[in-house]
């Protein structure tokens, strides 16, 4: 039973391997097609009923979105907030990027001068359960409320010292360090541009 | 040793009782005590690993013929590893929060051993029709062990059950069983009980 195949024998015995690889991952780029409006429909509702507790004042009803050519020159979806009395309130950017374990999408909530971080939110995680997924917690998105938005927020393990500094979560500092990561990459990204392409100040 | 094999229907009966995947074979243990914190929670688990485990069972009888001994695992994980992915894409598009409170344990349907264990055991040697009259029966136990978990996990600890309150809202909810701690006790519990009724029932017809 565990004499080895001789020439291209390994080949031939694995054809089934090979065609079912094949067959599946056709079958799946054909479900992940069929599919993706719709879920990406439900994020976007997702995304529309949690704005109000990202942006102070606002009116969900009342978001734009716009689409905004961030630095690396890819277009990028955004959400321009106004309030009930019409006024521009704020700014949601969803983000993404690698957690500890899967990719992690984010919404980040920014004041109207892009100035502030007023919220965070997480709209798809798969990370431990118990330890990084208490990265969805209000305890844990609550510390970047306040936060600057022109400078890189840090993870610091001890009580944060700068303004700046958010405290890690115990036990999941990767996923803490890679939402922090995600924040950063898409400020850095898209702060400028937004402000420069929507006229907005 | 020329044994009659199960037919489909012997099967079927087997996985709802006699063979109990949670509380004889004692598999799938791990989304037995994640999600049956809630009765929603665990009975669309049990859809997600039914539908899995079906498909991969008549898949894997029906190409049983044409599989290697030395490969046989490797069909059987990416049958299943592709089930569960369209599974857990269905439940993204059309049961989305609820796919939200799932969150990982629909991907990891893929190491449920229930499912590796019938393709192992059933599908591989036998007919399409008996490989899914087994999958339909293992499915039926997995609810049944699920579904008994979860009632008193939820009941005791949310007063609810399938979301609708069934005690008074007096009732404290005892926090420990929505929590992993609950589940281990829940389970135990459940386990003895499960053994005793068995041994009951084999003294019974002695």
């Amino acid at each position: 039973m565990s004499e080895a195949p001789k020439g291209g024998g390994y080949i031939r015995d694995a054809w089934l391997v090979i065609a079912l690889a094949l067959v599946f991952g056709g079958g799946l780029a054909g479900v992940q097609t069929a599919l993706s409006g719709r879920i990406a429909e439900n994020k976007q509702q997702e995304t529309y009923s949690v704005i109000p507790d990202l942006v102070e004042g606002a009116d969900a009803g009342g978001t734009v979105e716009l689409v905004v050519k961030g630095k690396d020159g890819k277009d990028a979806r955004v959400y321009k907030v106004m309030g009930t009395d019409g006024a521009h309130r704020g700014w949601v950017v969803p983000a993404r990027g690698q957690g500890f374990a899967d990719r992690v999408e984010i919404l980040v909530g920014l004041d109207a001068e892009l100035a502030t971080i007023t919220g965070l939110y997480v709209l798809d995680q798969k990370e431990t359960p118990g330890l990084g997924d208490y990265i969805t917690s209000e305890g844990f998105r609550d510390r970047f409320r306040g936060r600057p938005a022109d400078a890189p927020v840090v993870i610091v393990k001890g009580e944060p010292k700068a303004e700046n500094e958010v405290k890690a979560l115990t036990g999941a500092t990767i996923s803490s360090e890679s939402v922090a990561g995600i924040v950063n990459e898409a400020l850095a990204n898209l702060r400028e541009p937004i402000l420069t392409q929507s006229g907005a100040g | 040793m020329a044994q009659e094999e199960p037919t489909a229907l012997e099967r079927f009966i087997n996985g709802i009782l006699p063979e109990n995947p949670v509380y004889r074979q004692l598999l799938g243990m791990c989304p037995t005590l994640a999600v049956t914190n809630g009765m929603e929670p665990a009975m669309t688990m049990v859809a997600a690993t039914a539908f899995v485990l079906i498909c991969a069972n008549v898949m894997t009888s029906a190409i049983r013929g044409l599989l290697k001994p030395h490969l046989r695992i490797l069909v059987f994980t990416m049958t299943i590893a592709a089930f569960v992915t369209i599974a857990d894409r269905l439940l993204a598009a059309y049961m989305y929060d609820m796919s939200k409170q799932l969150g990982p344990y629909v991907p990891l349907i893929i190491v449920n051993c229930i499912i590796i264990a019938r393709c192992e055991v059933c599908a591989s040697k036998q007919s399409v029709r008996v490989a899914f009259g087994d999958a339909v029966g293992q499915s039926i136990g997995f609810g049944l062990g699920l579904a008994t978990i979860a009632t008193v996990r939820e009941i005791l600890g949310s007063g609810t059950w399938l979301g609708l309150h069934v005690l008074p809202a007096s009732w404290p909810g005892w926090g420990i069983m929505v929590l992993p701690p609950g589940a281990f006790l829940t389970l135990g519990l459940l386990l003895g009980i499960a053994e005793w009724l068995s041994r009951r029932r084999g003294r019974a017809s002695t």
